[in-house]
């Protein structure tokens, strides 16, 4: 058969691109969806787990004696009840259920399952855990100091040149050119400091699990998580079974920003399970979630930029340090790939260390790594213009990236968004619109890879002539709507008679976790093939029935019709004619695709951002905020602008809020919703977006992923923006009103 | 441990249960009468999963004892929609697609009941305001704040 081979360019859609209600709405708005925490099973026990009071500390003994003999506790684990981690997965079930040592404050030593929430609490209290306390170190720079307290000795790659702290883990270095020539010609060169602190994801719904066991090791396991092939595999890797013994369902998923893109809880409720011989819930407080989950990784990074007074950049340079927590894998790489991707720079280099501290574990947050980069360099690229005099849009847009530009990470471009994105901001009203008392503007630009990696797709045609669509990842924005639209689009019939399902890890291969952007391209495109796939096989079997060749079959708006010498010769068959009668044909029809999927489309953004900010007390406002972003083609726009509009707040908050405050002691002293404050309703105004669609070259529709570039520029755009209102330059984040009030009354003083 | 024994009504039907004195509503509604729409995203009052109204007042779930639901009228966001029809809160949440997880979204929807039943015709600033005890982590407020105004214009209209 002839399939269309319109290019993503010129192609017209009928259903993409339109706002249909998306399949699991109405379960969401009732109450009826099923979440992490809303499934119970029969017999069922509640697990706990027991956390470190420590920043740090060698774990000398632990007697759970006591904790088993009281009534109700059906099984206690510790690290004892694991085996050996294979390699390389040391480190996750160390973060998991501490070894030797006690890495963090809130760091997992033990865990109970009982009959109750209230007995597993009384339990925990029973054991007791023999702590020696060790020196602790919880700031990047602190870390890297000569003499700080080492987490792991010995750890560190053969990246690390010598007489680094024990605590960099590894050092990476990117860029082409000669950075001391670009800068010698320049007519200033300004060099700067930057930290941002650390933040959480911040997801709404804690993480929770239900675990399965039976004595033949055959184990189900419920969750929220954005990857249950990453759970099966990493749970059935540190529990020592077979990957097809373990079954995991993924629930609906209340947010994750690339939080739930690791286990925690998980393993830990399959060994209580295994050993009590039932069922085992264990779901987190918000408590637990702030100490031993997520965050991001805080940052400390230096600066160099050298331009010219017309707003050429001859030469960039940067210096990043990221603390991860306590395991080395630091968003560092990510963030020194990401800080002048933006820009087409004949001298440009990154250089970045991998820092441990007696924090959580990182996880993965958003466009892990880049936003902290961006706000050193868009901070750094904004006070170098206004001091020229320039529009600061004028010199990005004066230095941008475009096609065939050799990025500062390597690869060069192919077909990309960031000067359209420069315009529009140009041409966007807000841009030029004035500005009251205390207020200021500021611009910043965001750059994103996007992912694509291990993807199936399965989409059955019913008897009837509906489709489901069967895929392997959470659905946490909408991609349900996205891939019907997708699949119904290609087929050539209504939204309305496809229906996605996720399936569980029985049920298709290999899934990459929803992450890096990836889902609308990479599982879009197996849609897509899956579909292409299944018109393939309907044609074929017209074919049949007619008695003519397979390629003068052609499929078009949803039926085969006769093509060639042929046409006209026969009526139409719609999908639900060639169903009704697939049994005769030669049985049940399917499309299905399995790819590792390449070609993601780099996605660049800009975002305006107004500020007022109160002399009196330092409190800052956002007035006025506008993102623009290329989504190469937007699926459903709505849940497009949603990416934008959630981004773009996520970014506001750790701008201007967010932070992991530590004690001396190394204690987390905010693990709360009231103290670890994320944007209310009231602190915001309406979020204007702004979808400009360049395609993808790399996706039969032309999609990149739209989900993380959205919260890289914020950071930039609203210190600049505050940076403009008060006069005073911030550089470090958040930007809380003591510390403006701080930099503005320093600024009258001095 | 005794427990004490609660007659409430809860969503319109008598209801009996049995709770610990320490249960909070919350999980007497998700762990014990299985309705797990109201959700815990802190269980200290500072996120609004938990909403449902409470004799006509908007209160967190989690905060509240079960004990102390004796002869009081409770409502949950399983009650919301009238059989099939769903409120118009509820279908505007759809069609402005004011939701991207879904987990902020039966709290948010209550607040919001709880909102126009006070104030059919609130200012944006006034939604705002009123919602700023629900915290929704993926949308940042957009397309909620839209969605609530939009579902008071209709109601009013409808009144
Ligand atoms: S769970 Fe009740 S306010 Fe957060
Ligand atoms: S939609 Fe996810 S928290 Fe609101």
């Amino acid at each position: 058969m002839a399939l269309d081979k319109n290019a993503p360019e010129t192609r017209s859609f009928k259903v993409v691109g339109s706002r249909p209600l998306r399949p699991d709405g109405i379960d969401k708005v009732t109450g009826r969806a099923r979440f992490g925490a809303d499934m119970s099973a029969p017999g069922m026990l509640i697990g706990h787990i027991l956390r470190s009071p420590h920043a740090h500390a060698r774990i000398r003994a632990i007697d759970t004696s006591k904790a088993e003999a009281l009534a109700g506790v059906k099984a206690v684990v510790t690290r004892a009840d694991f085996a050996a981690a294979p390699e390389g997965m040391e480190d996750v079930l160390d973060n998991c259920m501490a070894g030797e040592k006690a890495l963090y404050d809130g760091h997992a030593v033990a865990a109970i399952a009982a009959t109750s929430a209230a007995i597993a609490r009384q339990a925990a209290k029973l054991i007791e855990v023999d702590y020696e306390v060790l020196p602790h170190v919880t700031d990047v720079d602190a870390a890297m100091a000569p003499g700080a307290p080492a987490l792991h000795d010995g750890r560190s790659d053969e990246t690390v040149p010598d007489g680094y702290s024990a605590n960099v883990m590894s050092r990476v270095e990117y860029g082409h050119g000669d950075i001391e020539a670009g800068l010698a010609k320049a007519d200033r060169v300004l060099e700067r400091s930057y930290k941002t602190a650390a933040t959480h994801q911040g997801y709404i719904e804690p993480h929770a699990c239900l675990a399965t066991m039976g004595p033949d090791g055959q184990a189900d396991l419920w969750c929220c998580t954005q990857g249950h092939y990453m759970v099966r595999n990493t749970c059935a890797a540190l529990l020592g079974m077979d990957q097809g013994q373990l079954r995991v369902t993924a629930s609906e998923i209340g947010g994750g920003f690339g939080g739930k893109t690791t286990v925690f809880i998980e393993p830990v409720a399959l060994a209580l399970a295994r050993k009590a011989g039932r069922p085992v819930k264990i779901v987190m407080d918000r408590t637990e979630v702030l100490r031993a989950t997520g965050p991001t990784a805080s940052s400390s990074i230096d600066v160099r930029i050298g331009m010219t007074k017309d707003g050429r950049i001859t030469a960039a340079d940067a210096e990043l340090r990221y603390q991860g927590g306590a395991y080395p894998g630091s968003p560092v790489g990510m963030g020194s790939m990401s800080a002048f991707a933006p820009y087409d720079l004949e001298n440009v280099r990154t250089i970045g260390y991998d820092v441990v501290t007696n924090r959580p574990k990182q996880a993965a947050y958003r466009a892990p790594g880049a936003p902290m980069a961006a706000f050193a360099v868009e901070s750094a690229i904004d006070e170098l213009a206004k001091g020229f005099g320039l529009d600061p849009l004028d010199v990005r847009l004066k230095n941008a990236a475009r096609e065939g530009t050799r990025s500062s990470y390597g690869p060069t471009f192919p077909a990309i968004g960031l000067e359209a994105t420069l315009r529009a901001a140009k041409d966007h009203p807000h841009w030029s619109a004035p500005l009251g008392p205390n207020q200021g503007r500021g611009v910043a630009c965001g750059f994103w890879f996007n992912f694509g990696g291990d993807t199936c797709v399965t989409l059955n045609v019913t008897p009837d002539g509906t489709v489901t669509v069967t895929e392997g990842n959470p659905d946490i924005g909408g991609s349900r709507a996205s891939m019907s639209m997708m699949a119904a689009e290609e087929l050539g019939i209504p939204y309305e008679k496809v229906r996605t399902v996720i399936a569980d890890t029985g049920a298709l291969g290999q899934n990459e976790v929803t992450d890096g952007s990836r889902v609308t391209f990479a599982v879009g495109l197996a849609t897509i093939e899956a579909a292409r796939a299944a018109k393939r096989e309907m044609c074929a079997r017209v074919a049949k029935i007619w008695g003519i060749d397979e390629e003068a079959v052609i499929w078009e708006d949803g039926a085969a019709k006769p093509a060639g010498p042929n046409a006209g010769d026969y009526p139409p068959m719609t999908l639900a004619e060639i169903a009704a009668i697939a049994s005769n044909t030669g049985g049940p029809i399917a499309g299905h695709h399995e790819v590792n999927a390449e070609g993601a489309g780099v996605s660049f953004a800009t975002h305006i951002a107004d500020t007022e900010v109160d002399p009196d007390t330092g409190a800052t406002r956002i007035v006025r905020y506008t993102v623009i972003q290329d989504a190469g083609k937007a699926v459903h726009p709505a849940y497009v602008e949603g990416q934008f509009q959630g981004g773009a707040v996520q970014g506001i908050g750790w701008a201007l809020n967010e932070e992991y405050i530590y004690g001396a002691d190394g204690i987390l002293q905010n693990p709360g919703f009231l103290d670890y404050r994320i944007p209310v309703a009231s602190d915001l105004p309406m979020i204007d977006t702004v979808i400009l669609e360049i395609p993808n070259p790399g996706h039969p529709y032309g999609v990149r992923g739209v989900g993380e570039t959205s919260i890289v520029p914020p950071l930039a755009a609203v210190a600049n923006s505050v940076s403009a209102a008060t006069g005073v330059r911030m550089t470090d984040l958040p930007m809380s009103p003591p510390k403006v009030l701080a930099a503005v009354q320093g600024q009258q003083e001095g | 441990m005794s427990q004490i024994h609660v007659t409430t009504r809860l969503n319109g039907d008598e209801t009996e249960f049995l709770c610990d004195a320490q249960e909070t509503l919350l999980d007497v509604l998700r762990n014990r009468l299985g309705l797990t729409g109201a959700k815990e995203g802190c269980g200290t009052g500072d996120c609004g999963a938990c909403s449902v109204t409470v004799d006509g007042r908007l209160v967190c779930s989690c905060l509240m004892l079960g004990a102390e639901a004796v002869g009081r009228e409770i409502e949950t966001v399983e009650n919301m929609a009238d059989g099939e029809t769903l409120h118009p809160l509820q279908r505007k949440f759809l069609e402005h697609a004011a939701l991207q997880c879904g987990i902020c979204t039966p709290g948010i929807l209550v607040a919001a009941k709880s909102l126009l039943e006070q104030n059919p015709s609130p200012t944006e600033e006034e939604a705002r305001y009123w919602l700023a005890g629900n915290l929704c982590r993926c949308t940042g407020y957009d397309k909620i704040i839209r969605a609530v105004m939009d579902a008071a214009e209709e109601m009013r209209r409808a009144s």
